[in-house]
């Protein structure tokens, strides 16, 4: 076993680790439930974390490994969240609650999916900048939309109307799903841990054997140098699509899985400010890091509760903003970036003078 | 009648977009980077009027000018710390960093002057006029709002064709290299930018706030992603550019406002925008850009 461990490429080794902290995460929350040592707030957190999990992984394909911009990861969890629980809704009491979970996981998916395609297509030949905004206004716009948007149903069917539930025009049995700026309300609650920590791995096993794989490759030498990959002949559209159609679909099962998790639903919480949430997780994890994806998103949305009881909640989206300057400054101000080298050979100097086998090069590079 | 009520409104509001889009087209024409935190210098651009004209009951005009300080200063600093290391970084860094500082702006007032809105009380207090007997009236802030940005587009226009500041403005936009080869200072020329936008931000906030008068932290944020829909729209770097695409813009969302529904018409003007990128990336008055290997 040590042998074959010992023979792993390195990035099998290291994917391994990254679903060894997620599983030995839900070991850890398991156990220390059973002993009842978990506070119910902590609880509470448990589905939304592994939520953000997924957003910050997905987003990270598009930010990290794309290396594009994209402010909108809210609105795919939107679109994902509205139509999983709509069908959640409309299914109610008619085919089994197992069945209708995995539906709405499968329709949330599908839809944040082609609205991925639909946003991408036009947009991805668009330069870096332009990119942002554009997801950003794609952003708002489904904010607004699904603020404004009525679907109700009855025998006939499903209706849908932009202006108020009367004009559903409804009969006798009907209901109505989405009422406008209330969102969906009384919906029965059906994520769990479990259920959360499976969506994870399946997230972590899509997106990491995509990342190693030839097309990973591709996307990763698009965002390296699009001119010079583009001349060996990589399909600049095609894989700049995949990435973005993959990073939305994950995004809307997140949706899914976090509303599932609440009993009302409303657009507004899938604002701009949810989409730089995400990005934070992102690049506070590392951008191309999956495992500081992982983390990041854990400790900052279990963050704001500790925070809470230290009494400085109010302090806490100004603390994000200094540390997410600092970290861009120290990451890619290209006078940091030297001054990161120098300060490494130095270390390695001492370390070099300390150990007299000097040259065995153990000394810790900027990474 | 109505009609050309709501095309008025429009087109005031457009002028307010206008000014804020000049900032940002002028960023983006010289430092090719998108100033994020544009919309919240607006914002407080707006708070420093609000206490010095509002509520410190100071003349309308001298609020405004130290609002314009405030902000030269505050757009000067920004750029100094947060974007002049990154000059070299590649383009992700450096929009990261910048919504960072539009975050870092709207938390601080968050915390300095907590989330409740204040009232605005105009800073225009000239009276509206009638026309057509009475059937027709134009708000003294409507006015205003074309005037001044009406002046203030011909003034800028001038200062880059006309001055040398502003030719050094010109040289470095149209190439960065060259320009310092030339003796440019680029530093101080984006630096430069960096302070007529802020200014001019300033205006703005004082001139939407009068229109819109509620003022709250996040103010600025919205109307800031609109004017870069309207720097886009009217074509990027471009001055008479920024002017069309706001009032463009701004008659849009009043029109939709009235006529197709006041919920959705923001996503109605993003659409635009989406519709601008699609079929014309460079906007109405731009100019392409020939990519270099």
């Amino acid at each position: 076993m040590l042998q074959r461990i010992k023979t792993m490429r390195s990035s099998t080794r290291s994917n391994l680790v990254t679903y060894g902290i997620v599983l030995g995460f839900y070991a850890a929350v398991q156990l220390l439930n059973a002993a009842g040592l978990l506070s119910s707030a902590f609880i509470g957190q448990l589905v939304p974390i592994c939520a953000y999990v997924m957003l910050a992984i997905s987003l990270n394909l598009t930010v990290g490994f794309l290396g594009e911009l994209s402010l909108g990861h809210a609105g795919f969890m939107s679109i994902g969240a509205f139509s999983g629980v709509s069908f959640w809704m409309a299914t109610q009491g008619r085919i089994p609650a197992w069945l209708g979970v995995l539906c709405a996981l499968v329709i949330g998916a599908v839809c944040a999916g082609i609205f991925g395609l639909l946003i991408g297509v036009p947009v991805l030949r668009l330069e870096g900048d332009y990119l942002a905004i554009v997801t950003l206004a794609f952003g708002q716009i489904i904010v607004n939309v699904i603020n404004a948007l009525y679907i109700g149903i009855d025998a006939r069917g499903l209706h849908i109307s932009l202006k108020d539930a009367a004009s559903l025009n409804l009969a006798e049995d009907g209901k109505v799903i989405i009422n406008g700026a209330m969102g969906i309300t009384n919906i029965p609650k059906a994520s769990t841990f479990t259920l959360g920590i499976v969506l994870v791995v399946l997230t972590l096993a899509v997106v990491l054997n995509l990342i190693h794989s030839r097309a990973g490759r591709a996307i990763t030498a698009i965002r390296d140098n699009e001119i010079a990959a583009q001349s060996i002949g990589i399909n600049l559209t095609k894989y700049k699509l995949m990435a973005f159609i993959i990073s939305a679909v994950f995004a809307g099962v997140a949706g899914v899985l976090y509303a599932l998790n609440f009993t009302s639903l409303v657009s507004r919480r899938f604002d701009y400010n949810t989409s730089i949430t995400i990005l934070m997780f992102v690049v506070l994890g590392g951008m191309g890091s999956i495992r500081g994806s992982i983390i990041a998103a854990a400790a900052l949305t279990v963050l704001p509760e500790l925070m809470r009881s230290f009494g400085m909640e109010s302090y806490r989206m100004l603390i994000y903003a200094i540390v997410l300057i600092a970290m861009m400054l120290f990451n890619s101000a290209p006078a940091a970036i030297e001054w990161r080298k120098k300060t490494a050979q130095k270390l390695q100097g001492v370390w070099a003078a300390h150990k007299k086998p000097a040259g065995t090069g153990s000394g810790k590079g900027a990474a | 009648m109505q009609f050309l009520s709501n095309l008025i409104g429009g087109v005031s509001l457009g002028s307010v977009y206008a000014l804020i889009a000049l900032g940002y087209t002028m960023v983006y024409g010289i430092a090719r980077m998108l100033n994020f935190a544009h919309g919240d210098v607006i914002m407080v651009g707006a708070y420093v009027v609000f206490f010095a004209f509002c509520s410190g009951g100071m003349n309308p005009l001298l609020a405004i000018l130290i609002a314009m300080a405030v902000c030269t200063l505050l757009g000067v600093t920004i750029e100094r710390i947060a974007y002049r290391p990154l000059r070299e970084a590649p383009s992700l860094a450096v929009l990261i960093t910048a919504i960072g500082v539009s975050y870092l702006l709207q938390n601080g007032a968050l915390l300095l002057w907590s989330a409740n809105p204040r009232a605005f009380t105009s800073v225009v207090s000239i009276p509206p006029i009638s026309l057509f007997g009475g059937r027709l009236t134009i708000p003294g802030n409507t006015l205003v709002n074309v005037v001044v940005c009406l002046v203030i587009m011909v003034g800028l226009w001038l200062f880059v064709n006309r001055t040398t500041p502003g030719h050094a403005m010109q040289a470095v936009s149209e190439d960065r290299g060259a320009a310092q080869l030339m003796g440019i200072n680029v530093n101080a020329t984006i630096s430069l930018t960096f302070a007529i936008g802020s200014a001019l931000a300033a205006v703005a906030g004082a001139l939407l706030c009068s229109s819109y008068p509620m003022l709250q932290p996040t103010t600025g944020a919205m109307p800031g992603i609109k004017a870069f829909t309207a720097a886009v729209f009217g074509g990027i770097g471009s001055i008479p550019g920024a002017l069309l695409g706001g009032i463009l813009l701004g008659v849009i969302e009043n029109l939709s406002k009235a006529y197709i529904s006041t919920q959705i018409s923001d996503a109605i003007v993003f659409l635009v925008l989406i519709v601008i990128l699609l079929i014309k990336p460079t906007g109405l008055l731009g100019k392409k850009r020939v990519v270099k290997v």
